[in-house]
């Protein structure tokens, strides 16, 4: 196949394709793209001793080069972007890709422009505010497995939101960003990265889905930084066809007295693989996590997470929920690490399986570093099925098994609903579950 | 002296003392196909155990250290500076008087003779790697209960050995149980037969004298249909300038409905690297416990296991370690359900002083199609200095509906109001901070065996002299 002088493969093709097409581009914006594509060549395949990757089926991860890196720039947009597009009842300013392309925009308002407010795709970004991107793009190390999926993420994203809250600036409807895939064998590539400076708010809400059944590559990062005081609302509800393999590699820090409050909804992918990295860097400050994950046939969802308290006195909680359908899988990893210097931490982890099906495996490793004495960590894990008593109660009132299950789950995954604040959004998640057990 | 105080008198004082080498038998330093060879001939054992060596030893250099997810510490062993085999003279002796004076010192020191005499029902003893004392009560060898070294027990009932060794803990398990059964020498064997009860405790006690010596026993424990049994084992060694290495393979058969009992205290001095593979078969309706109190060594490596075989097997861990300076308690536990109705039971209970380090490492496995398996596990720790360090790294798989888990772990430290109250009421900030812990580990204790419980909160008491302040 290859001549003598040696073809480039076809990553490395697509890869000079894609730099060739950043037109407006500054260097350093290639150049960091250039090492990232070494660094994603450079990094071994997760290997079977990887202890990030235990119980994780890696066979697919072989597979990722069959998908097309290629620009879709030329194929035809497709309709279906718009159906989740009123996931929350009131947005401040939006942006929808399909497949990397930015096919919809709803403008950020006069006065948040006026205050300094910075929302733009990342193409836009680069070029206006490269000293940003500088200190902020990419700026937190994937360590919990996917470090190679993260270069490569680097080398190929385009698309994916900048926003930026300056000092003092409290925005309460939430922005929103949507990414989409409709390509058979195509890659995207969701990169969200919020800053909110000193007493800043803001929330963001996050939606990945597919138009169509095509197999795709989601190749996701999302960092959120919160400065002194300031608060971030970010949730990500991924929704994607399952036949979609996923990767999503989300980084928050919080700075002094801050707060971050973390949702995710997952419910979509073949395989998909999601690490979060919560990082208490300033004294006092609030990391709150939690995610609900509903699965079916031979999905396998796999979540690692990791929660460092680097600062005193402060908090994090996480909450991870996931019921089993069908033969599907999942695996939840958490480590909780306090430092010796983050005294009075108060830092929990808690990991509920509900199983619902007698094929169906879930794993769970939580797991708990502590260098610090005065601190109160703990983390909790239980796998089960439902109670029989909750569905001979429904079923001695005429309720049906398969309704009395559902209700169950649905019972089940409020503890993480009940905690979203929009309540559109919530709405919107109860939806997407509702129309998973009815397909 | 009162009666709880003559126990098990193993504080890490009174185990560090050594008495002069005066070794038969020396396999020399190193280990290759020549270093089993000297093995086999001085212990004048079949082929099949040649041949089964062998086959380890090739197990062992062809498997790499596990330090993708162990300590790097294990890095620091170095294979060919430790002495694998020696043993003074290798047939144990049955009766106390042939006992060579300076052995007979040193378990004078450990209080064996105290504890034989009183209500032990037999004790075995390992000086290096031979037993170097063995006898078993009349009252229970009447039974038809079997009570000696493996190296005896090998020979003497190779039909009941041959069924069971390495059939728990196969040769390729991990790096350290293929070393063992490459150079295992010494250790217990127990046959206890269809339902016979052996009322009182059986005990071990393992012991290094040697520098740069590794010891290697094998333990097997096969409990017949209804049988009963309990074994504890001691551990000290002296301190000497290098690491030593204490590497033991403990496989326990629990048939049906038999219950097995397995206590131990490890309190080798803090220069031992401590890795050892325990696990236990219960077959239908049988009870498997381990108790494991981890005080000395410089590494413990050790997760007993119960594979849950038989319909409404129970597996228990119940373990406390505590982690001084320099130390670095790596334990935990295994439970493998194979069976409907299952229930395994995990406490684990860790107390890091200085910069020591405790870790909790968990796996807990119930695989499709069971029914009704259940799981506990709680693993609590406590920090006494800021510096120091704790570590929980559970496994949970589970498929299926009908089986129902939970972990649950939690740190936390002595309550700084719990000690200003006792220092109103008198007592020194140590002791206050002694009572503290003992009171942390008590609701483990309370069910231990009496003397053991004793002899544990003593040696508590003693590690945490010096931690405040």
């Amino acid at each position: 196949m290859e001549t003598e002088t040696g073809l480039e493969n076809p990553i490395e093709q697509a890869f000079q394709n894609h730099i060739d097409g950043l037109d407006t581009a500054p260097a350093w914006w290639r150049e960091f793209k250039r090492q990232s594509i070494e660094a994603y060549a450079n990094l071994p395949m997760p290997s079977r001793r990887d202890e990030h990757w235990r119980f994780s089926d890696r066979s697919r991860l072989e597979t990722i080069e069959g998908f097309s890196f290629e620009n879709s720039d030329s194929a035809k947009i497709p309709q279906g972007y718009t159906e989740w597009s009123n996931i929350t009842s009131n947005e401040t300013a939006g942006l929808t890709f399909v497949d990397d392309r930015l096919v919809e925009r709803a403008p950020l308002p006069a006065n948040l422009i006026e205050a300094g407010v910075i929302w733009l795709p990342l193409t836009k970004a680069v070029q206006f505010h490269g000293d940003l991107l500088k200190d902020y793009f990419m700026k937190q190390q994937a360590d919990l497995g996917s470090e190679k999926f993260a270069h490569l993420h680097a080398a190929f994203v385009k698309s994916g939101a900048l926003l930026y809250i300056p000092k003092g600036v409290e925005i309460g409807n939430p922005f929103t960003v949507f990414n989409w895939s409709s390509l058979s064998n195509g890659t995207i590539f969701p990169h969200t990265l919020v800053i909110a400076e000193e007493n800043s708010k803001a929330s963001l809400v996050e939606f990945h889905g597919s138009i169509g059944e095509n197999p795709a590559l989601s190749c996701g990062v999302t960092h959120l930084f919160a400065g002194v005081d300031s608060n971030i609302d970010y949730t990500l509800v991924q929704n994607f066809n399952e036949q979609t393999l996923g990767f999503q590699i989300n980084s928050n820090v919080a700075g002094r007295d801050s707060q971050i409050d973390m949702h995710s909804i997952i419910l979509g992918c073949q395989q998909y693989r999601s690490e979060t990295h919560g990082q208490v860097k300033g004294a006092g400050a609030h990391v709150d996590m939690r995610s609900m994950v509903l699965t079916e046939a031979n999905q396998e969802i796999d979540q690692r997470t990791l929660q460092t308290h680097a600062a005193p006195n402060a908090t994090s909680n996480l909450l991870f929920k996931n019921a089993l359908m069908g033969e599907s899988k999942t695996i939840f990893s958490g480590l909780i690490k306090v430092d010796e210097t983050a005294q009075q931490t108060d830092a929990y982890q808690t990991n509920r399986n509900l199983l619902l099906n007698r094929s169906a495996e879930a794993n769970s490793l939580p797991g708990l570093e502590i260098e610090a004495n005065d601190v109160k960590c703990s983390h909790g894990a239980t796998t089960s099925e439902i109670d029989d008593d909750e569905v001979f109660y429904m079923l001695a009132r005429g309720i049906p098994k398969p309704v009395a299950q559902e209700l169950v789950v649905y019972g089940f995954f409020e503890e993480v609903l009940d905690r979203i604040a929009d309540d559109t959004l919530a709405e919107s998640a109860r939806q997407m579950i509702r129309s998973k057990f009815h397909q | 002296m009162n009666a709880a105080a003559t126990q098990l008198e193993i504080d890490r004082d009174k185990g560090d003392f050594k008495y002069e080498e005066h070794h038969k038998y020396d396999a020399g330093v190193g280990l290759n196909e020549g270093t089993i060879d000297y093995i086999c001939d001085v212990k004048g054992e079949d082929d099949w155990i040649r041949d089964f060596r062998k086959r380890a030893l090739k197990v062992f250099e062809g498997k790499p250290m596990p330090t993708h997810w162990a300590t790097k510490d294990l890095e620091n062993i170095d294979f060919s500076k430790i002495r694998y085999y020696l043993s003074g003279d290798n047939r144990t002796k049955k009766s106390w008087g042939d006992v060579p004076d300076e052995v007979k010192e040193t378990f004078e020191r450990l209080g064996i003779p105290e504890n034989e005499r009183k209500f032990l029902a037999g004790v075995e003893a390992q000086f290096d790697s031979e037993a170097a004392y063995s006898n078993i009560k009349d009252a229970v060898a009447k039974d038809g209960v079997i009570f000696m070294g493996s190296t005896e027990g090998l020979m003497e009932h190779p039909e009941i050995f041959k069924k069971w060794f390495g059939k728990v803990i196969p040769t390729g398990d991990n790096k350290f149980s293929a070393l063992n059964s490459a150079v295992f020498s010494g250790g217990s064997f127990i046959y206890v037969p269809p339902g016979v009860k052996v009322s009182h405790p059986l005990q071990a006690y393992f012991r290094i004298n040697a520098e740069n010596f590794g010891q290697f026993e094998r333990t097997l424990i096969i409990a017949d249909e209804g049988a009963e049994v309990t074994y504890m084992e001691g551990c000290t060694a002296p301190k000497f300038d290098t690491a030593t290495l204490h590497s033991a393979v403990v496989e326990l058969v629990a048939m049906p409905g038999a219950k097995i009992e397995y206590i131990t205290v490890q309190n080798w001095s803090s220069n031992v690297f401590n890795l050892v593979t325990k696990r236990a078969i219960a077959h239908e309706d049988a009870v498997v416990k381990w108790i494991d109190c981890n005080i000395g060594s410089r590494l413990t490596m050790k997760y007993p296991g119960v594979v849950l075989k038989g319909r409404r097997a129970r597996g228990e861990v119940m373990s406390i370690a505590l982690a001084n300076e320099g130390q670095h308690q790596d334990t935990g536990a295994k439970m493998i359900h194979a069976a409907d109705e299952t229930t395994s039971n995990v406490i684990s209970k860790s107390i890091s002083v200085g910069k020591g380090r405790s870790t909790y490492r968990g796996q807990v496995h119930m695989p499709k199609h069971l029914k009704g398996c259940k799981n506990n596990t709680e693993c609590d720790a406590l920090l006494i200095n800021s510096d120091s360090r704790t570590d929980t790294y559970p496994a949970i798989t589970v498929r299926g509906g009908e089986n129902y888990v939970q972990h649950e772990a939690s740190v936390s430290k002595v309550s700084a109001e719990q000690i200003f109250y006792m220092q109103q009421r008198g007592l020194s900030e140590a002791e206050a901070m002694s009572l503290s812990v003992n009171g942390f580990v008590n609701d483990l204790t309370r069910q231990f065996p009496m003397e053991y419980s004793v002899e544990l909160k003593r040696l508590i008491e003693l590690e945490m002299e010096g931690s405040v302040g």
